[in-house]
């Protein structure tokens, strides 16, 4: 399957030239068409932000919700038909702020889909103040004295609530990007795949140039050693790259609830057995 | 006292339990209201309660009639107090006839028989000679099922069900605190003459005993509902606990979220993959769902919204009841988009409506309420079975190609609504505008036709709005109007007026209101509404939409529901 595929066609992109969103569009078509995804079996979730328009440039089914509520309708689209392949994917600002309890208790969940959120430390749509992982001292039109809150470590986070499968990929580096991808979404259960995506508008401390001097690859980790990876993800001189930590024991929230134990069709094609509840109402003449 | 002072003929009798919570009343209601209905008798049941889970006091209703009986009174024929100032909380319901069954040493009052008619009854002494005094109040459902001379096998076949799957000791005790609290009956009822005589109804016996939770939650299982996303909130939660039980059985994710906003968005994204969801909230936790509301809105897409309301602002009145949600539910959401609000009266009507509810929001892609309320929630009685004969899941989902367009622009409004996986096509939903095919825009020339679209859907749905229902003479000259939850207390109280030419409307879909409404309403001479609220919201709507003032208002408001015989006498106010 080629990754043109899942192209739009000619149509208006709303990105910046140089925009970091740009690679990561294009690394993700080469990672779906390499797992031979049908865009027809593929749905993509989205927020609201400069990263949850991509929806709009992958041909595929979408639904690009309200901002930072991407999560929660990605989770019941896998469990009403756990055949589709779900991506949950916006900004830093719609999933670790807005959408931030939602992060926490999506990981607790456990559905099988990826979340894909383009960390750029800055809020681009609304044009350049703070994003929840913007570092201190970056001064913004908001954050005039420069940021002082301790930046939110999605990694740290997900680990310590022991999600699936965590890792971090950069924007500059398409073929790495791509392999995390790839095993993300072959990953059953929930995966978060955070991508360092330089903005070219409103960051201009955390350039291209600033990820590559301040990135390096995990090399000989054991990514089910859980502490190690905890470890690994408050690295804060240099930020680590690569796949973090990998727990793949645990069930996914759509097998979890039991309904696809006996028969996988997806809900749409379950009726309620109408003489079950017939016999049931029969109970409330003495109801015990 | 005269022996025989206390022995009633009766149509209905009213017995209230009141005491702190923890101490089992809810166990001598199950019981009463059970054995009662096995008994033969019409009952109803509801309860007032303060939101803590120990302590406080709170009270239960029971009603049980020769005929059908749905709504509360203010009167108390027979109360148990359980414990010291039990007797101070229903103070204003009690009257020199109320017959009070109380154990003057778990209370620890001195009786003023002048007062009242007290009978010492020793609970407590009784349980104690068993093993334990927490059998006092299967002891006390004994002695009530003897004043009503119901047959004590009846009584020990339904206390041993209760307690089946409990050991072998609990259930011998149990069998004995109820034959014994029979045998401290009859006692009673040989020294002071106490006892009711209420005939029976033999249509009883086919009934089914339904609440408002109950019928809400059958009712979606009916309608298809595959799938519930809630967070727990008094007393809306009664629905999803009673399909999480249920799950297995009829195929439900029964999924409890990290908050109301995450419900409702759940409940979208699933009917976006073809199940069929709902939500149950109330007040400020659907305050959290506007935004998910407004976001039904424009994808278009169809959700069951259960709205239990309870008295607000903010966290209010947690445990109690009212009509004050209305316009909550009727303006929430930023923007303009069509939708449908049911309010079911007759606890049946729980069942009915939200059954319909699938397929309304199916058939138009629009938000359907069902908006009740902690008395129904919370309230009970015997009714006829429901009928499952007529009750169709209508499914409206295409089987899409590979030019399928969401949004595609239709004569009705209505577009066919595709879900991904089925067929060659892509669905796109954006809660930005969007073109025909789903995706962003800002085309304003389409943005108008969208909102045209959508909101075209309003004047199409509104061929099936479901009728106001009349109680009483077409020829009415005197109307009163009310809507959801006060129905049966409405009916009962116009009832008891003995007036003529005084008929009751009832609206259980109060948005968008029926087109019959002014015709009902310029029939009348004399129109009351009758709203558990403040502002009279439901008054509001009928002026806006027809142009009718209704300036008589009954209205009720401190976290109560309306009694019969409250509202019989300010009706008869109201006419002076």
């Amino acid at each position: 399957m080629e990754a043109q595929s899942f192209d739009m066609g000619d149509i208006d992109i709303a990105w910046c030239p140089g925009c970091g969103n740009i690679p990561i569009l294009k690394i993700l078509k080469q990672a779906l068409a390499e797992l031979e995804i049908e865009p027809t079996n593929l749905v993509l979730v989205s927020g609201i932000g400069q990263a949850a328009k991509i929806p709009h440039y992958l041909k595929t089914n979408v639904f690009n919700g309200l901002h930072g509520r991407a999560l929660p309708p990605a989770t019941a689209i896998k469990a009403a038909n756990p055949a589709l392949t779900v991506l949950a994917e916006s900004g830093d600002g719609d999933m670790y702020g807005e959408g931030g309890n939602h992060f926490l208790h999506t990981i607790r969940r456990n559905p099988n889909i990826t979340n894909i959120v383009h960390n750029n430390m800055v809020y681009g749509l609304t044009k350049g103040q703070a994003s929840p992982t913007s570092q201190i001292g970056f001064k913004t039109p908001v954050q005039v004295n420069g940021v002082f809150l301790e930046p939110f470590n999605p990694l740290a986070v997900a680990i310590a609530l022991d999600a699936g499968f965590v890792a971090r990929a950069y924007a500059g580096d398409a073929e790495q990007t791509k392999e995390i991808l790839n095993k993300a979404i072959k990953h059953r259960g929930y995966a978060l795949v955070d991508i360092f995506q330089p903005c070219v508008s409103f960051n201009k401390l955390n350039t291209y140039q600033w990820f590559k001097e301040h990135t390096y690859y995990l090399e000989d980790h054991d990514p089910f050693d859980r502490q190690r990876a905890f470890e690994k993800a408050t690295e804060t001189d240099k930020l680590p790259l690569g796949i973090f930590y990998i727990n793949s024991e645990k069930h996914a929230f759509e097998e979890n609830t039991g309904l696809y134990r006996e028969k996988d069709t997806p809900l749409y094609e379950r009726e309620p057995d109408m003489e079950k509840l017939r016999s049931l109402i029969e109970k409330f003449k003495i109801p015990l | 006292m005269a022996t025989n002072s206390l022995f009633q003929n009766a149509d209905n009798v009213s017995i209230v339990l009141c005491g702190q919570a923890g101490m089992g009343i809810q166990t001598v209601e199950f019981l009463l209201t059970r054995i009662l209905k096995l008994a033969g008798y019409n009952v109803f049941a509801t309860k007032e309660y303060m939101s803590r889970i120990r302590g406080g006091t709170n009270s239960t209703e029971i009603r049980m009639s020769s005929e059908d009986v749905c709504a509360s009174v203010s009167r108390i024929d027979i109360l148990i107090p359980l414990n010291e100032g039990a007797i101070q909380h229903v103070e204003k319901r009690i009257s020199t006839q109320t017959v009070i069954l109380a154990d003057k040493e778990a209370i620890g009052e001195d009786f003023d028989q002048t007062k009242h008619k007290f009978i010492d009854v020793p609970f407590t002494k009784t349980a104690s000679e068993i093993g334990d005094k927490i059998y006092s109040n299967v002891v006390a459902a004994g002695v009530i099922a003897r004043l009503f001379r119901i047959e004590l096998q009846t009584v020990i076949e339904f206390v041993g069900k209760f307690f089946s799957d409990k050991s072998g000791d609990v259930v011998q005790k149990n069998l004995a605190a109820a034959k014994a609290g029979y045998e401290l009956s009859e006692d009673l009822q040989n020294s002071t003459g106490i006892g009711f005589n209420v005939n029976k109804d033999t249509n009883v016996k086919d009934q089914i005993l339904l609440s408002g939770t109950e019928a809400v939650a059958l009712g979606s299982i009916a309608g298809g509902c595959n799938f519930i996303s809630a967070y727990p909130m008094s007393p809306s939660t009664g629905v999803l606990a009673f399909l999480a039980k249920h799950a297995k059985d009829f195929s439900i994710i029964a999924e409890q979220a990290e908050d109301e906003i995450a419900a409702i968005n759940m409940a979208i994204g699933a009917w976006y993959a073809g199940a069929r969801a709902m939500v149950t909230t109330s007040g400020g936790g659907f305050a959290l769902m506007t935004e998910g509301l407004s976001l039904a809105g424009m994808l278009e897409s169809p959700i069951v919204i259960h709205l239990a309301q309870r008295p607000g602002p903010a966290t209010g009145l947690p445990t109690r009841t009212e009509q004050a949600d209305f316009e909550l539910a009727l303006y929430a959401g930023h923007g303009e988009f069509p939708r449908i609000i049911l309010a079911p009266g007759k606890v049946e009507d729980g069942f009915y409506l939200t059954q319909k509810a699938f397929n309304l929001a199916d058939k138009y892609q629009v938000p359907v309420f069902i908006l009740t309320d902690q008395y129904f929630i919370d309230s009970y009685y015997n009714t006829a079975c429901l009928d499952l004969s007529d009750i169709n899941i209508e499914k409206h989902i295409v089987k899409t190609n590979v030019n399928y367009k969401r949004y595609k622009l239709t004569a009705n409004g209505i577009s066919p609504r595709g879900i991904p996986g089925l067929g060659q096509g892509l669905v796109v939903v954006d809660s930005d505008e969007h073109d025909e095919a789903g995706h962003i825009t800002e085309d304003l020339d389409l943005r108008k036709r969208m909102v045209n679209k959508r909101l075209s859907k309003l004047e199409l749905l509104k061929n099936e709005i479901i009728p106001p229902e009349l109680t009483g003479p077409q020829d009415y000259e005197d109307l009163v109007v009310c809507w959801g939850s006060t129905y049966n207390v409405v009916k009962e109280a116009v009832e008891n007026l003995s007036k003529e030419n005084i008929a009751v409307l009832h609206f259980k879909q109060v948005y968008p209101l029926p087109n019959e409404t002014v015709k009902y309403l310029q029939k009348a001479r004399n129109i009351i509404i009758v709203e558990n609220n403040a502002t009279s919201q439901f008054s509001k709507l009928i002026k806006l939409h027809t142009g009718i003032d209704i300036k008589n208002k009954i209205l009720k408001y401190n976290g109560l529901s309306f009694y019969v015989e409250e509202l019989t006498n300010k009706l008869n106010e109201s006419w002076d």
